[in-house]
């Protein structure tokens, strides 16, 4: 079938890729500016105590120090992106009363070099009246548990529902029941690029900041509150920015302490961390504790689910309400339950905070979903393959009051594993040691909850187009190292016509782009910013067309594109200009008046979750060592669904991404934790995938047409952070008999359930 | 006390005071501003700030600036020179798209190079033990890897083109 489109769908290189193969891309540490300063931040080594007296004197009296702040010195405004409940705003950018973790922000220097700040720190005095801590979300729930936060004396900062049907009625007409508890554990976002942010001062007092982030416009306005200022005192710039997934999308205390000692000093301020400070302190992927019930008719229709689960959140809110909400959301997901129950708990200890982590609460959710299938069509005695096929979420299913999916590819995706991994035969004939399994996926296209109450679009886009055959695309979206950049030219290129060449771009600035964008996270961005592109696009061409039909005289029936750098009419292209004539006689027509167009989007009436959702499947054969019990993953075999792929290469890369991140969470990635102190906080105790560590893999893009996505596009690479773990241990189910049902699965528990078993 | 060294970077000569602490990262990234080696842990462990040292290549963040009196570096700015044509590894890379957020693409290169030095015929299982060091969290490998590969046929086509000549 040839595509309708030109650029749309076509392995277009990546507009960044050369600048960044070069050398040249700068990141926000790779700044300097004249004058500028070093900051560090003293970080409590207490999980949790008062705050009773700190003395900077000594610090303050070391030669090249700038400046020392503490809580005392700041506005003490507390802050959270979930501006629309203002009592889940729970953290201060330094602490003020109480260290709620080891890492909580205490103090902060400004000096003239590393080493001198570094010494400073040592210099500074806290005094401190330890309290008892908690660390696990049961003792934490507990009467009598340690109170984290004064405003909320249960500990229990969020409880999320959602209900429909009569899940106890379901039961009862169920033919078979199981009940199971899954337990998930923390890993680390581990991009590359330590968290970074500097800040300067202009004469009037307004502040610009660079930050390694995914949500410049959510920093902007935080930030502005916690300072005191007017927002658009405030300038964010993202400059390019080395991952992030989840890690990077709220403020944090280092962009506040580099804007309030720019101000204090009048020198600008850097902060740059450490790998140790981020495997310390850094947000980390909710470790969940998940209870699942579900029944079935004897045929394996679904008839009722039960699902709740505690969220250990750490000391902080961060992104946790909305992990909530999510993983209730996502365990509707993928299967037809007419009868569904949710409670949701996101639970405060005094652990470093987890947040939104690639697949915001779908890893963790569809885990259990997933595995608990596998065991459940073991005992109903139907093929996992055809469990799926005959409860899987198709187009135009509902799921009540929380969203409509308005495309599904996903029977088409699990019957092209099925396909392309020989599961059939696989399943019945490997021999011991070797397995294979079964993962599955649904995820959003971005959020449509309006947590951060913004009063504007949630994506909006502003283009230009010249005589000289060019357009200008400005828009606060935020590419992150994912690409969307490189897609929103594509986009725009391809509405107008144009070459990527001809298209400049301007992203991520929240002075220069407009209002506004709430950044990249939950998979929005080609969504949401490519939809307010495409509405841009389309007041661009409203005059050109114009142009072109008053110039050739044309009756009003004549369909008029843009198209191969022309503007003209479909049946007579001939009667058309060049762009950048068309351009120019709209421009004469006007006046001199450039033209100018903006673009939005906010999903309106899309239920409560998301515009649009991705689907996938994936299988994963392993093979299982029985003296070492190591597992060696063999070959993955991955459909999806992502709706009009616009990238093809970008797609792969995203998947492949996915299966190196899903790898560790299932098999190697882990934070060791003793108490409230992280063990493990380095690349060699904190074991990623390596090259070497990659299974041979192929990829199959089942074709849908997302009606709400522009060009029919939806979510892709996110998603797949999910189905990974859940397919490579049901893969080890296959080959040992082992039921990982506690995250990750470890030689250690691999043996000792063989040694049980023997 | 700073102790004086002389050495070469990409082909230029340096004559510098540094304290003995300081480590060539930070040599190469804050005195001479080049800043497309990145710090990815100072620990040893990312391979974000490999550089190519008498050709071998090390991890700069491990690499004492005063260790280096003497010798010659070769950074990823080195690579393809302003303006200059693409190394064959960064054009494979781009056009693979092995290059997602690009912290670790210098790094990538870098050992990239200093396994082409050894050998233009390399194979899948040879290329990624060349990249065990390196780490990517974006990417998943295979596309750097597919690069690699694709740089090796060009750079023995060249080679090969050169000897004809
Ligand atoms: S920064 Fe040197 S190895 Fe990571
Ligand atoms: S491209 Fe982001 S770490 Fe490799």
């Amino acid at each position: 079938m040839e595509s309708r489109f030109k650029i749309v769908g076509q392995d277009v290189p990546r507009t960044d890729a050369e600048v960044k193969a070069r050398g040249k891309a700068l990141y926000t540490d790779d700044m300097k500016l004249p004058g500028m300063l070093h900051g560090q931040i003293l970080r409590s080594p207490l999980a949790h105590a008062r705050i009773k007296h700190i003395d900077t004197r000594r610090a303050l009296g070391l030669p090249g120090v700038k400046a020392v702040i503490t809580g005392q010195d700041t506005p003490k405004i507390k802050y959270g992106n979930w501006r629309l409940f203002p009592d889940t705003q729970d953290e201060y950018p330094l602490a003020v009363d109480k260290v709620r973790f080891i890492g909580d922000e205490v103090a902060a220097v400004a000096a003239i070099d590393r080493d001198t700040a570094e010494e400073a720190m040592e210099l500074i005095e806290v005094e401190y009246e330890e309290l008892p801590a908690v660390f696990d979300v049961d003792l934490s729930i507990k009467p009598g548990a340690p109170v984290i936060h004064d405003y909320c004396p249960t500990n229990i900062s969020v409880n999320r529902k959602i209900k429909y049907g009569d899940v106890e009625k379901g039961f009862a007409e169920s033919d078979y029941v199981r009940e199971d508890i899954f337990n998930t554990h923390s890993v680390s976002h581990a991009y590359l690029e330590p968290c970074s942010a500097l800040a300067q001062v202009d004469l009037d007092g307004r502040i610009t900041l660079w930050t390694s982030t995914q949500v410049p416009y959510i920093v902007q306005c935080l930030l502005a509150s916690t300072l005191n200022m007017r927002e658009n005192d405030i300038r964010v710039i993202k400059p390019f920015v080395g991952g992030g997934f989840g890690g990077k999308m709220e403020l944090r205390a280092w962009e506040f302490c580099a804007a309030f000692l720019a101000r204090q000093t009048g020198c600008p301020v850097k902060f740059t961390l450490t790998r140790e400070e981020e495997f310390i302190t850094g947000r980390r992927r909710h470790p969940m504790k998940i209870y699942s019930k579900v029944g079935f008719r004897k045929d394996g229709t679904l008839v009722a689910k039960d699902l709740k689960i505690q969220l250990d959140g750490g000391a902080y809110n961060a992104m946790g309400p909305t992990a909530t909400f999510l993983c209730g959301n996502f365990g509707a997901m993928l299967y037809r339950y007419p009868n569904y129950r949710f409670h949701g708990e996101h639970i405060y200890t005094n652990k470093p905070p987890a947040s939104a982590m690639r697949g915001f609460g779908a890893p963790q959710s569809l885990y259990a979903t997933e595995i608990q299938m596998n065991m459940a069509a073991e005992e109903l005695g139907i093929d996992p393959i055809d469990l799926r096929l005959k409860n899987a979420q198709v187009s135009g299913d509902e799921i009540p009051d929380v969203a409509t999916i308005s495309s599904s590819g996903f029977i088409d995706c699990i019957k092209a594993v099925a396909e392309m991994s020989d599961w059939k035969e696989k399943r019945k004939s490997l021999p011991a040691g070797r397995g294979i399994g079964i993962g599955c996926y649904s995820f959003i296209s971005g959020g449509v909850f309006n947590w951060f109450n913004t009063q504007y679009p949630f994506s909006a886009a502003e283009v230009r187009v010249f005589s000289d055959g060019t357009a200008h695309l400005l828009t606060m979206a935020s590419d992150i190292g994912q690409g969307s950049d490189t897609v929103l030219k594509q986009i725009l290129a391809e509405e107008l016509g144009l070459k990527m060449g001809d298209i400049r771009m301007t992203s991520a600035d929240t002075s220069m782009t407009p209002q506004a964008d709430l950044g990249s996270w939950g998979s929005r961005v080609t969504l949401m910013a490519g939809n307010a592109v495409i509405d841009a696009a389309k007041k661009i061409k409203e005059p050109l067309f114009g142009a072109v039909s008053a110039r050739f005289n044309l009756n009003v029936i004549h369909d008029i594109e843009c198209v191969n750098g022309r503007v003209q009419s479909k049946s007579r292209p001939d009667y058309g200009l060049t762009f950048g004539e068309a351009v120019a006689m709209v421009q004469k027509a006007n006046r001199g008046e450039p033209l100018v167009a903006r673009g939005s989007y906010t999903p309106r009436g899309k239920g409560l979750v998301t515009p649009a959702f991705g689907f996938g499947a994936q299988v994963a054969e392993v093979d299982v060592d029985k003296e070492t019990g190591l597992v060696e993953v063999k070959h993955m075999w991955t459909a999806h669904d992502c709706g009009t792929v616009i990238n093809p290469r970008s797609v792969e890369g995203q998947l492949a991404g996915s299966i190196q991140m899903g790898l560790g969470y299932a098999l190697s990635e882990q934070f060791v934790m003793d108490g409230g102190k992280t063990l493990n906080t380095n690349f060699v105790d904190y074991k990623m995938p390596t090259a070497s560590d990659m299974p041979p893999s192929e990829l199959f893009h089942v074709e849908t047409y997302e009606p709400e996505g522009p060009m029919g596009a939806k979510e892709a690479g996110e998603g797949l952070a999910s189905p990974t773990a859940p397919a490579i241990s049901d893969a080890v189910y296959h080959a040992t008999g082992y039921r990982c049902m506690d995250l990750p699965i470890t030689p250690e528990k691999i043996l000792r359930n063989l040694k049980k078993n023997k | 006390m700073k102790h004086h060294i002389n050495f070469k970077v990409n082909g230029d000569d340096y004559s510098l005071a540094v304290d003995p602490w300081r480590t060539l990262n930070e040599v190469i990234r804050e005195d001479l501003n080049l800043t497309g080696t990145k710090l990815g842990c100072g620990t040893g462990d990312c391979g974000a700030c490999t550089v190519l040292l008498d050709g071998r290549s090390v991890s700069s963040c491990l690499t004492l600036a005063v260790s280096v009196n003497g010798k010659s570096v070769m950074t990823v700015e080195g690579l393809a020179p302003s303006g200059e044509e693409l190394h064959p590894i960064q054009e494979a890379l781009i056009q693979t798209g092995g290059i997602q957020c690009g912290f670790c693409t210098a790094g990538m290169e870098m050992s990239a190079l200093n396994l082409l030095n050894q050998t233009l015929s390399p194979s899948e299982t040879e290329i990624k033990s060349a990249l065990s060091g390196n780490l990517c969290r974006c990417t998943g490998y295979n596309q750097i890897v597919e690069a690699i590969s694709m740089a090796a046929d060009k750079m023995r086509d060249n080679a090969a083109e050169k000897e004809e000549q």
